[in-house]
């Protein structure tokens, strides 16, 4: 345990950006109530606005923002507040999102993990994420969008995993976590089209979302989003060093064929279990997940793999990357590969 | 400038501020609910923290944490369908919105002295009663064990609202719920709590990773529950001490605002609160003249709506003495001389308007 812990865990969270944090610790002095009249109060609420109308610049998102303590709110409040019920959910949907389903329909995945547009072609509410947080998969979301329009529907999606490293769908309803993307946990949002798609509660965020309004963390949030996403060209090119070297040391990609997001990877090593691999892994003091943080340790097998048929998919591990990892990263995290798979 | 809204929100304790830095240092993050190493450190961190605010509280229960005071009542008014609600007449709108939201919906008046009797008529069928510990607005503790008790006697469970009493009075010991909010004691923004006594059984509302028993789906952040953690254990550390000052505080504005009439009961309150009123005063121009001093009319929620508070007119307050109403927070970090400063210069401000 004495070895430098190697953090390959990103889409669980990734850390705190230097400029995320250096706009968390300014948000700290400027303490008072957003709600207050008073200068302080106004000032706080000047910061506020300011660091909405950049969020939305960040996401090239035109409609409005209700911040949020994380995305597990914004989908909550998304479904529990919205014009029209959920009718259909993808079956591959964070628990976030399959827990409030109830009886909407499940949409179903192939085996690349890929919900098919057509199938969403319906009315009400129909919630799919845009990347799988379990393999990376990126849904085919224009076609999801047109498909969904042309049904009189309304498209809610869970950009959790997405939020800052792809472009914003052009969705009714965009839900998205902060500490993905570098910015703070504790702090998310729920994007609007339009105002009339959801129906008041009263309190804060004009009457969408009662609580005092977490200044510093969104303020966090709105540097994190502005720090941009170059960064991933470089996550692309060593995900596909260790996706060589995998294969190498005979282990399998899950979802290889799919549009998948650079950062996320779920891999396979026949014939060990994902949890003989996490300890290991553990053991030698780096970081990865079976599936989500949240289910890690349960034991349980995926919902996400099981619904695209992945065969072993108790052998499946997730490799996600970040901005600070390097190839010196990768070449320990393939060696450590090689040990397990071969011990 | 000298900032009297501590019912608004309160500054962050530099104690809460250096626990929070550890968890937005460059190794400080982790996902808690991350199964390995990093994982662990931040879950201990959390843990640690939901001790230290577990210390608010009565023993058996637990401590759900929420992203706000505002999330921990629904949570609690929500999670579970109780049938017929009583709240106090002056509840936070958090209390009193999410109550009528879900049903039947009755209203426990308050005397002028802005407290409920606590041989209150309780009516027919009650599920819950919510009554808060300390008003947000006028500060008044209202006798919260006896309600509680007397909701028991009827069988319906007794929600709390103790975001302004908590870390400075003892909680009510018989609540079966209680709500608090990190930021109104010197902890940070963005996170609140639920206790919930044991036993008693509740629904989720954001639904999710299963965080907090299933309760409360949602990435903690180590950084948020440590500084609550943190501001909690001053709060309990200084407790005495940070009465007595709020204590003398009270003594001198009182002094210096003698002529002014008091909102609410001079002696079952918090007095880090006093909420005034002069008859004939013009809120809005004493506060553009005053703008040195930041002080607010009514709680800052429902501040610039409008509307006359709720709370005041509880009391019996026309609309006209309700609106000639003014609110001065204080607490631990107010100087006693810069509390007699704006005094005088509010009290000099109001008497330039002839009154």
């Amino acid at each position: 345990m004495s070895e430098t812990p190697l953090y390959l865990d990103h889409a669980a969270t990734t850390p705190l950006l230097p400029a995320a944090r250096e706009a968390m610790l300014h948000g700290f002095a400027i303490w008072a109530n957003p709600s207050s009249p008073h200068a302080p109060g106004r000032k706080a609420r000047a910061a506020l606005e300011e660091a909405r109308s950049r969020i939305g610049a960040a996401l090239d998102w035109k409609g409005e923002i209700i911040f949020t303590s994380g995305a597990s709110e914004a989908l909550a409040l998304a479904i529990a507040r919205c014009v029209q019920p959920l009718a259909a959910v993808s079956a591959v949907e964070h628990e976030a999102v399959l827990r409030h389903a109830g009886e909407a329909a499940r949409l179903p995945v192939d085996a690349r993990g890929l919900v098919d547009p057509a199938a969403c072609a319906l009315s009400g509410l129909v919630a799919v994420q845009q990347v799988n947080n379990e393999t990376g998969v990126i849904q085919l979301v224009d076609a999801i969008v047109a498909a969904v329009r042309s049904a009189g529907g309304l498209l809610l999606i869970d950009a959790a995993q997405s939020a800052g490293k792809l472009d914003t769908p052009d969705a009714d309803l965009i839900a998205l976590s902060a500490h993905k993307f570098g910015g703070p946990i504790g702090v998310g949002a729920l994007l609007v089209r339009d105002w009339a798609l959801l129906r008041p509660t009263g309190g804060q965020e004009r009457g969408y979302r009662g609580g005092t309004e977490n200044v510093p963390d969104v303020l966090a949030m709105a540097a994190a989003l502005e720090a941009g996403r170059d960064w991933l060209d470089q996550a692309r090119q060593l995900r596909e060093r260790l996706e060589q070297e995998i294969v190498a040391a005979g282990g399998e990609i899950v979802a290889a064929d799919a549009p998948r997001l650079p950062t996320i990877g779920a891999y396979r090593m026949p014939g060990k279990s994902a949890n003989a691999q996490l300890i290991r892994f553990d053991g030698q003091g780096i970081a990865v997940s079976a599936g989500s943080a949240c289910s890690s340790g349960s034991l349980r097998t995926s919902h996400v793999l099981e619904a695209m048929g992945q065969v072993g998919a108790n052998e499946v591990i997730r490799v996600s990357i970040g901005r600070e990892t390097t190839a010196a990263d990768i070449d320990r995290f393939i060696t450590a590969w090689r040990g397990v798979a071969g011990a | 400038m000298t900032y009297l809204d501590y019912q608004a929100t309160t500054p962050l304790a530099a104690e809460a501020r250096q626990a929070m830095l550890r968890w937005l240092a460059e190794d400080g993050f982790a996902n808690p609910h991350s199964a390995h190493a990093m994982g662990r450190a931040a879950k201990a961190a959390v843990e640690v923290a939901r001790e230290q605010v577990a210390a608010l509280f009565p023993p058996g229960g637990k401590v759900i944490f929420t992203g706000s005071a505002t999330e921990a009542i629904n949570l609690a008014i929500q999670g579970r369908a109780y049938g017929a609600i009583a709240v106090s007449a002056i509840e936070h709108a958090a209390v009193r919105d999410t109550a009528r939201a879900v049903g039947s919906y009755h209203e426990l008046p308050v005397g002028p002295d802005g407290l409920v009797d606590p041989q209150v008529a309780l009516p027919d069928g009650l599920g819950l009663v919510a009554v808060m510990q300390v008003n947000n607005e006028i500060g008044t503790i209202q006798p919260v064990a006896h309600l509680a008790e007397r909701a028991h006697q009827v069988g319906a469970l007794f929600l709390c609202d103790a975001v302004q009493g908590a870390g400075k009075l003892a909680a009510p010991a018989s609540a079966d719920l209680i709500a608090v909010s990190a930021h109104k004691l010197y902890g940070p923004k963005g996170i609140g709590a639920l206790w919930i006594r044991d036993g008693v059984e509740l629904s989720p509302l954001i639904h999710g990773g299963g965080q907090e028993s299933g309760l409360r789906s949602g990435t903690l952040s180590p950084a948020l529950c440590a500084g609550f953690g943190a501001a909690v254990q001053v709060a309990l550390a200084r407790q005495e001490e940070d009465a007595a000052h709020v204590s003398g505080l009270w003594d001198a504005a009182r002094d210096e605002l003698a002529r002014w009439t008091l909102n609410g009961s001079e002696t079952e309150r918090w007095k880090g609160n006093l909420n005034l009123r002069l008859n004939g005063l013009d809120v809005a121009r004493l506060m553009s003249e005053c703008r040195r001093v930041m002080f607010s009319a009514g709680s800052a929620c429902a501040s610039g709506s409008g509307r006359p508070s709720h709370v005041l007119r509880a009391l019996g307050l026309s609309d006209n003495e309700a609106r000639s109403s003014i609110r001065l927070g204080f607490g631990r970090y107010t100087t006693r001389e810069e509390l007699i400063e704006a005094c005088r210069a509010i009290d000099a401000a109001a008497k330039t308007q002839g009154v």
